[in-house]
């Protein structure tokens, strides 16, 4: 619908909307997270749904202690690499549309573990991640701004026929949950999740 | 009231009766069409798999627990309940009336009752019976014991 006859509407006290406006609105207002916590990160996660910072403003402070109930997956903290192929499963037994928000340093990118053998480099090495959040550990409101970018990015999926959100799902089912090998998560990254950009040395 | 309830009175009730049902029925029903055009069942292994915070099962999990688990409850009510009530009438015991006596000693009575009866039946005997573990992972069984 064109916008400036929406507004025009709208001062006259008509109130319209599409479909796939009202369930991206319905989507990004109810995220009800997975009820996991994998290091510090995950007090700053506890504290953000408490009474201080209030998480349930933004209608996600359901925590499900299901996969199976939830739709948004924050990774709070360190994934070593013993746990990472149950962070992968469990987020594959969530159903669709879901969505994950990487927490804190150690979600994103390994942080002060990085050099350690046995932690993971990051979560997006094998889900994708919608937003990713620096910090050491990030304070509440920061997660609170994750919430936020997520909304909006709820607000730009589309319902159909392309299903953006749903179609990435499926792709990304159909990748193997990582098993452990001698050295490495077999496989060490999945290509399709993964692909920085090469690093520019002068 | 108009002319068609004056007919048949239990034309309201019905009227009623429908209305009833289908503010019931008619969420069930939106949402299943809902879920069908607009959802994404996309079911495989692991989605279906038991959920086990992400580790996979190793047994099988489908199985019923034993009915006989009464058994235990029943020798549960016998000792704890009757602790639990014993106790303030012990502190309370001297200025009580004949008549309260009475009742305790019903009381009593009913619980030793079941005791006694867990006792002749050879419940207290707590034994674990090998033949009786957990089924295979392999072969799900219908029946499983405790």
């Amino acid at each position: 619908m064109d916008e400036g006859l929406k507004s025009e509407l709208q001062k006259a006290g008509i109130f319209t909307t599409t479909l796939n406006d009202l369930y991206n609105w319905g989507r990004g207002n109810s995220l009800w997270p997975l009820q996991f916590g994998l290091a510090c990160c995950a007090i700053e996660m506890i504290a953000t749904s408490m009474s201080r910072y209030d998480l349930a403003r933004f209608g996600a402070e359901v925590f499900r202690p299901s996969p199976r109930q939830a739709d948004l997956m924050i990774v709070s903290g360190t994934v070593t690499k013993k746990m990472a192929p149950q962070v992968v499963r469990l987020f594959k037994q969530m159903p669709s549309p879901k969505y994950v928000i990487a927490m804190g340093a150690c979600a994103i990118s390994g942080g002060p573990f990085k050099q350690g053998y046995n932690v993971l480099k990051g979560i997006d090495r094998y889900i994708p991640v919608d937003v990713h959040i620096p910090g050491c550990p990030p304070r509440p409101e920061a997660l609170l701004h994750a919430i936020m970018a997520l909304q909006r990015k709820i607000a730009q999926d589309t319902l159909h026929p392309s299903r953006r959100k749903e179609e990435e799902a499926e792709r990304v089912a159909a990748l193997p949950v990582p098993e452990h090998g001698s050295h490495d998560l077999l496989p060490p990254k999945h290509d399709v999740l993964w692909h920085p950009e090469p690093v520019q040395r002068s | 009231m108009d002319s068609g309830t004056q007919d048949n009175p239990y034309l309201l009730l019905a009227v009623f009766v429908f209305s009833a049902v289908m503010m019931g029925l008619t969420p069930i029903l939106m949402a299943f069409v809902w879920t069908r055009w607009a959802g994404t069942a996309k079911p495989d292994d692991i989605k279906n798999a038991v959920y086990e915070c992400g580790l996979e099962t190793d047994t099988y999990h489908w199985f019923p627990l034993k009915v006989e688990y009464y058994i235990y409850g029943i020798i549960f009510l016998v000792f704890d309940v009757e602790i639990l009530f014993l106790l303030p009438i012990a502190s309370v015991y001297k200025s009580l009336p004949a008549g309260a006596i009475a009742g305790i000693l019903v009381f009593i009575f009913l619980l030793m009752e079941g005791l006694v009866w867990a006792w002749a039946k050879g419940l207290l005997r707590w034994q674990f019976t090998p033949s009786q573990n957990a089924p295979s992972p392999t072969q799900p069984q219908n029946q499983a014991t405790l």
